[in-house]
């Protein structure tokens, strides 16, 4: 194959992604479950990168999941989608970056079916001209998030303070990369190494020192399935297919989990203590479970930032044997303080899963 | 009669091309792994056009099992999306009333009341202040933990919790809400949970 057959062949696994002067549309469920997540994302793109973010105060929900979930019509969220690019031009921005992964499907789905179906853009701009007085045009550059940290992710390794290497052995960390279904298996072509090779997250743990573990379930969806989880009756969906991912990824001894959709974060996180509790089964060592975290944890890791303050005290399975693996130095007892430093009392223990 | 109602929704459009039946999407489909569920079979049934059929697929529970993943989407060879295809046959479903003959479609009363108001509430899919560790055990104790302090702990990690202005679970301003409200009844997301309302009481 000559160079210009090559380029031509891998451009549908390439994207392009802004350079900076962004809009931040944030995630209903990583503000509410990682909270200090994106406070961490926001971070690094002005203090570490001296890029320029816009966050916004008068977004609202893109209902990504109430669509997901068949409670809303498509024309709803898709008037809710121009709604929110109408604030983003407002602002005097183009490119346009979504923290949740169901919103980045939502946003590229309404685009393309306005390019597919011209009268539902029609449709949409008379709906939403009648509801709010506002007119849209669409952003030039729609990212997710992950793909502006993989962006610059050797620019983080340059300021790297910790690696993705066990201090002790000198050895890069087994990490297990979970990509969010609806950030490349909708559009292939608008994730980074498409939905064969996805290359967001694995491109960030290897710029960092770690070693990304393939296992027979890596694409296999975390399980979320919206009207699946939502419902308390039909959750043995969600917390099935979360199991199908942990006892197949567990003789590979992953060290951590990494995921770039907030849903999947969380539910990799809360079904190892569920099926800790109901099964007596634990996936990490010596008890304790495997540490899940936001792909803004891991690059806020390396560089250093206080785990305390980025909320890793909220995850159910605790976060230090990752932490003593990569030798972060942090105060345990900051883990149960508030922001004045006073002790706001310590969470229960779970009766199976082993927590610090 | 129902093929053309279906046709009125571009997903369905979108989502059935050509089926050939080789049955990928089933094969990747998480739901088929864990219910009795085979969406190979559904776009078999649409791509027939048989109403009886059609109906009864309307009013049963098969519908209502796809996560949605859309891994079908990825792998079908010739371009279909059983997933969409799912979407226009549950908004059918709504629209003529069968969900309601089914366990799993009466369950969308619990979602519009469990997401749909909250969204009218808060702005947001989803909040913490509505979260309980009965609904959902699995939160586990870290969850009553932040519950109990969520106040302290989220000025700790930068929030703005109930603040005005920017940033992570702030309030949303009541300008901003309105006009949320407004496109939910410009486009009749109101009027479907309504009606979810109205016929879950019946």
């Amino acid at each position: 194959m000559n160079d210009a057959a090559k380029k031509k062949y891998w451009k549908e696994y390439q994207k392009d992604i802004a350079n900076d002067d962004y809009y931040y549309a944030r995630s209903c469920i990583r503000q509410n479950f990682f909270p200090g997540s994106e406070e961490t994302f926001l971070k690094i793109l002005r203090e570490v990168l001296g890029k320029n973010v816009f966050d916004d105060s008068h977004q609202t929900t893109c209902t990504g999941i109430a669509y997901h979930s068949s409670i809303v019509p498509q024309q709803t969220t898709m008037t809710v989608v121009a709604r929110q690019f109408s604030l983003m031009n407002e602002a005097g921005y183009k490119n346009f970056i979504p923290s949740c992964v169901t919103s980045f499907g939502i946003y590229t789905e309404m685009m393309e079916t306005w390019e597919h179906f011209p009268e539902t853009m029609e449709k949409t701009k008379k709906h939403l001209k009648a509801a709010t007085g506002r007119d849209f045009t669409l952003p030039e550059n729609l990212v997710h998030t992950s793909d502006i940290i993989y962006k610059f992710r050797d620019i983080i390794a340059a300021k790297a303070k910790y690696k993705l290497i066990n201090k002790a052995t000198g050895k890069p960390l087994n990490v297990v990369d979970h990509i969010g279904c609806h950030y490349a298996k909708i559009f292939p072509e608008k994730g980074l190494g498409g939905a064969e090779y996805p290359v967001v997250l694995s491109g960030m743990v290897n710029a960092w020192g770690g070693k990304v573990v393939d296992y027979p379930e890596r694409r296999h969806c975390c399980g979320f399935g919206f009207r699946q989880y939502i419902v308390k009756e039909n959750r043995g969906y969600s917390l099935s297919n979360s199991k199908k991912k942990f006892d197949s990824m567990e003789p590979y001894k992953p060290d951590f989990i990494v995921a770039n959709c907030p849903g999947c974060t969380y539910f990799m996180d809360r079904w190892q203590y569920t099926i800790a509790e109901m099964e007596g089964k634990t996936y990490g060592e010596n008890g304790y479970g495997i540490p899940v975290l936001t792909y803004e944890e891991m690059a806020g890791l390396v560089l250093g930032f206080d785990p305390w303050k980025m909320g890793m005290q909220l995850h159910q399975v605790s976060v230090e044997p990752l932490l003593d693996k990569m030798g972060i130095k942090y105060d345990p007892a900051d883990k149960y303080k508030d922001a004045n430093g006073s002790f706001i009392g310590i969470p229960e223990k779970p009766n199976v899963l082993k927590v610090f | 009669m129902f093929t053309d109602k279906l046709k009125q929704d571009v997903r369905f459009i979108e989502g059935l091309k050509a089926c050939i039946n080789c049955g990928t999407c089933t094969a990747i489909c998480p739901a088929a792994q864990f219910y009795n569920y085979d969406p190979r079979q559904i776009a078999d049934t649409v791509q027939n056009g048989n109403d009886t059929e059609i109906e009864q697929l309307l009013k049963s529970d098969t519908i209502w099992y796809c996560g949605e993943c859309l891994s079908c989407k990825t792998r079908c060879p010739r371009d279909n999306t059983p997933g969409y295809i799912v979407q226009a046959l549950r908004s059918l479903s709504i629209k003529e009333g069968y969900y309601l003959l089914s366990e799993k479609g009466r369950q969308q009363l619990e979602i519009k009341r469990r997401v749909g108001d909250i969204m009218l509430k808060y702005g947001y899919c989803v909040y913490v202040d509505e979260i309980e560790t009965g609904y959902h055990p699995e939160q586990g104790p870290i969850w009553d933990w932040y519950r109990a302090n969520t106040e302290s702990i989220l000025k700790k990690l930068g929030a703005n919790y109930k603040g005005s202005g920017a940033g992570t679970l702030r309030k949303i301003d009541k300008a901003d809400m309105d006009e949320l409200h407004k496109i939910f009844e410009e486009t009749g997301a109101m009027q479907q949970f309504n009606k979810l309302e109205d016929e879950g009481h019946e």
